[in-house]
Parts: structure tokens; C-alpha cells; sequence
């Protein structure tokens, strides 16, 4: 259990303020961040920077997710999508304030910041992104 | 040189869930109840919402509006009497999510309804004193009565956020003034899950008292009567008390209304004087006087005399949702979705 708290610590800039990396020589954008770029290998090392995604995007494609591991049993049915950033990249996130049956793929999504889990009642509460609808 | 608001940004939960279906739970008639705190509904959080959630959403509008460095804020003081953890502080989460880390100062803040407007005066001294450019004060909350309890129809989930400093004031504060006393109206022990309040006693020698008091203080200091200002706003734990002190000011309808959130959204305890000052700005021109006084159970008043300067018009007030928008947004619940949201339903172990 206390294991996940360093990976979580981590992954703080990343799951807060959607930190990714830029490639400073052929200008890829990765999500999560990469220590080296997949198109340039060895070229990219050191090159590397540091890349705020601007939280925008729309549905690839999502799945509703009817039977929840224990912790989501309250949100449940949910929906899980792929979600295509402005800048390329995608990821996978939970789509809130949208009921299931209005989900559309291309429907236009921005980031909020919520609860992501728990680890127990006594244990540290995790933080990051989810996505809405845009506004 | 005067300190005031430099940007402000506010958020309210999209859920709600209106007294009529309290009441019918508890046999009790709640359509009466609402009219009687004169609210209409009350906002609920979502199931993955908190103080943390909320106060990084006020603290993020607050920011998007204006084109200021997140590394210039020197601190950030969260007000709330619902923090997530009981140590661990709020503010370290919303420095982190609005990129002011690690060269600041954070810490929570408690004073039941009130400790938002105590981070606003701290932030005002530390960046009069030029100790640091900006200060951010945030005063949020997602209050919980007892089930069954005349608080479950009005306390409810909210917040908001404003940037305090001395460059780019789009609403100068010229006077603050605080009235304190030892007074047990409403508290709660360590531990206890639901607050405790003094039925009555929250009335005459509580709310108004100190309310009443602190407003007159300031009306003193700042040399003023209640027709020199365009807006007022009260801290707001129902429809009712904050509309009578008003009246007992001098204050008249049009005054108030703007301000007057808790009667779409309920009670948002450290985040109602705010989210109503929130309002406030989203429609204020410059040259407009505002009247503040909130107040917090325990028991004490804080009051400030805004001025709103020509800088609102450089405020992107359009880039992220208002307040009203937000109060129109939504989503009705029934007393047992709300009851699953807010926890009360006992759980399995996850
Ligand atoms: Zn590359």
C-alpha cells in the first residue's frame, strides 16, 4: 500500500498539471513524459523539455464501465475514454459531468482536477485529471 | 498604496438537491423548511469532489483570468472547516496544481464560515508589507449536517478563490475591521463527523451581534452610511439572516441581490461571503463601492470596503464560467443518490 506513494509523488506533475515532454529535436510531444524521444532515440538526449499539455481535446473512443472495482462503486456506470489531445498525444481518462448515453467520439473535452482514489479511509487521497465536457 | 482583489475566480459543485426532498425523508415538511431558510436548493459535491477539488478549480478560474506569473504568489492560505486530511494542508495541493511551488508559503486556515476572509487580511499585510508580490486566499468548503438536522437543508459545497495584492487592483480594499468574541453557537469536536450548533443561540447573540457589530465599525472607519455603496454581501448560512441584518443596516433589496447566492446553492460555509463577492465582480463596473462582512461561528465578523477600480476591465471576466452560469448548471439528485454521494450510506471495505 505504501509502496504507490512514491510512484504517485512522481506522477504529481504529470496527473496535476498534465506535464509532458517535447523533443527538442524533431518536436514530438509524449505524454506521460519520456526520458527519451521514441522517433530520435539517442539523438534526443539531452534535449528533452518539459511540456504543459493545454488540457484540451475530444473522445477517440470510451468504453462504460458497469462493473466498478470497489472504489468506484459510488460513480458507477462511468465512462473511460481515449481521449485525443489539441497537441497529438492521447490518453486514457475518466469522463465526468457527462451522462454515458450522451458521450459522442469527436465530442469536444477539457481537463477539471477531482479525486482519482484512495488508498483506505486512514490513507493518502490521490489527485489529478478527469475530463468534462468543454464549456 | 492600498491591497485589494487582483483576480478572483470561483466553483460550485453541479449537483443539488432541493429541501422538499430532504424533508420527505424525515417526515418532515421541507418545502416549508426551504421557504423558511428562503433556499431553493443546495449544491452537493460529486462523489470524487472536495475542499482540495474545489479550491484547485477557484484557484485555476482565479488564474485564468489574468496573465500573471503563478511563481510571483508567495502564499496560499486555504480557509475551511472541511479539509480532506486533518494534517496534510490543502494549500500544498493547490500550489502544486497552479504552479506556484516550492517557493512559497502555504497553510489551512479555520474559523467555521470565516477563515477565507481571515486569509484575505493575512494576504493583504504580507503583500502591504511588501514581503511578497501576490498572496492567494481561498475559502472553500463541503459542509455536512447531520442527517435529519436543520443544518442538512442548507449546508452545502462551494468556493472561491482571490488573488491578493498592491500592482493591478481591480478592486481596492481601503478598510478591513474584525469583531471577535468566545461565543459557542456552533463547533465542532475532533473526530466528530457532523457539527454541533447552539439551535437559537446561532440568531441574536451570534450571527447578528457580531455581524452588526463589525458593519458598524467599518461603516465608522471607512466615514460611511449604507447608500454610498452599489452592492452588499453577507456571509450567508440561509436566505434570511443575512437579508435582515442588511435591512437593519440600511441596506435596501437592490443592494443585496447580487450577492445573495444561498438561495440557489445553499450554505457553502467558508466559501458563501466569497463565491457572493465572486458574483458581485462578475457584473461590477469600475467606481463601484462594495460592502463585505463576513462571519464565522465561535465567534467573530470580518469587514472590508471594496472600491472597484478601471483594472475589472482587464480582467478576462469571460474566461471561465460565472457564477451565475454555475448556479444555473444543474444536475438534481434524490435524497439517496445525495445520501451515496455525501457517504452516510455505509459502505463494504473497499
Ligand atoms: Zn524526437
Amino acid at each position: 500500500m505504501t509502496l504507490a506513494i512514491p510512484r504517485f509523488w512522481r506522477e504529481i506533475q504529470s496527473r496535476y498539471n498534465l506535464i509532458g515532454t517535447k523533443c527538442g529535436s524533431c518536436g514530438k510531444v509524449d505524454f506521460p513524459p519520456r526520458a527519451v524521444c521514441p522517433v530520435c532515440g539517442r539523438k534526443s538526449i539531452g534535449k528533452m523539455q518539459r511540456f504543459q499539455l493545454g488540457g484540451k481535446g475530444s473522445v477517440v473512443t470510451y468504453t462504460v464501465i458497469h462493473d466498478a472495482p470497489a472504489q468506484f462503486e459510488m460513480q458507477k456506470p462511468y465512462v473511460m475514454a481515449i481521449i485525443e489531445m489539441d497537441e497529438g498525444v492521447r490518453l486514457t481518462s475518466q469522463l465526468i459531468d457527462v451522462k454515458p448515453e450522451d458521450v459522442r467520439i469527436g465530442m469536444k473535452v477539457q481537463a477539471s482536477f477531482r479525486k482519482l482514489g484512495q488508498e483506505g479511509d486512514a490513507g493518502v487521497i490521490h489527485y489529478g485529471y478527469k475530463f468534462r465536457p468543454a464549456g | 498604496m492600498k491591497s485589494g482583489i487582483v483576480s478572483y475566480g470561483g466553483y460550485i459543485p453541479r449537483y443539488r438537491i432541493r429541501p422538499k426532498d430532504i424533508g420527505v425523508v424525515w417526515g418532515a415538511d421541507g418545502e416549508a423548511m426551504g421557504r423558511g431558510l428562503n433556499i431553493r436548493a443546495k449544491s452537493v459535491p460529486g462523489p470524487d469532489e472536495d475542499v482540495i477539488t474545489i479550491s484547485v478549480e477557484a484557484a485555476r478560474a482565479c488564474m485564468a483570468k489574468v496573465d500573471l506569473d503563478p511563481t510571483d504568489i508567495g502564499a496560499i492560505y486555504v480557509g475551511s472547516e472541511s479539509h480532506p486530511y486533518a494534517v496534510k494542508p490543502t494549500a500544498t495541493v493547490v500550489a502544486e496544481a497552479i504552479g506556484s511551488a516550492p517557493v512559497l508559503t502555504a497553510a489551512d486556515f479555520e474559523f467555521a464560515c470565516k477563515a477565507g476572509t481571515a486569509a484575505i487580511q493575512t494576504t493583504m499585510g504580507l503583500t502591504l508589507s511588501k514581503m511578497m508580490k501576490y498572496g492567494l486566499a481561498i475559502g472553500a468548503d463541503t459542509s455536512q449536517g447531520a442527517p435529519g438536522d436543520a443544518l442538512e437543508y442548507s449546508a452545502s459545497a462551494g468556493g472561491a478563490a482571490l488573488l491578493i495584492g498592491v500592482d493591478h487592483v481591480a478592486a481596492e480594499i481601503a478598510h478591513t475591521v474584525s469583531f471577535t468574541t468566545d461565543t459557542p453557537d456552533f463547533w465542532r469536536r475532533e473526530g466528530q463527523r457532523y457539527p454541533s450548533h447552539g439551535g437559537r443561540f446561532t440568531g441574536e447573540p451570534a450571527y447578528f451581534k457580531h455581524v452588526l457589530n463589525c458593519a458598524q465599525l467599518l461603516f465608522k472607519r471607512a466615514g460611511t452610511t449604507a447608500e454610498e455603496y452599489d452592492y452588499a454581501v453577507f456571509h450567508q448560512p440561509n436566505g434570511k439572516f443575512p437579508v435582515r441584518a442588511a435591512k437593519q443596516l440600511g441596506f435596501k433589496e437592490g443592494q443585496i441581490d447580487a450577492g445573495l447566492c444561498v438561495r440557489e446553492i445553499g450554505n457553502t460555509y467558508s466559501g458563501a461571503i466569497m463565491v457572493g463577492l465572486c458574483a458581485i465582480l462578475d457584473e461590477a463596473d469600475p467606481g463601484d463601492r462594495i460592502f463585505a462582512v463576513g462571519y464565522g461561528s465561535g465567534a467573530g465578523s470580518d469587514a472590508f470596503d471594496l472600491t472597484v477600480t478601471e483594472e475589472i476591465r482587464k480582467i478576462r471576466r469571460d474566461a471561465t464560467p460565472s457564477i451565475k452560469e454555475m448556479m444555473a448548471d444543474s444536475v438534481f439528485l434524490d435524497y439517496a443518490t445525495y445520501a451515496k454521494y455525501r457517504g452516510k450510506i455505509l459502505m463494504r471495505e473497499a
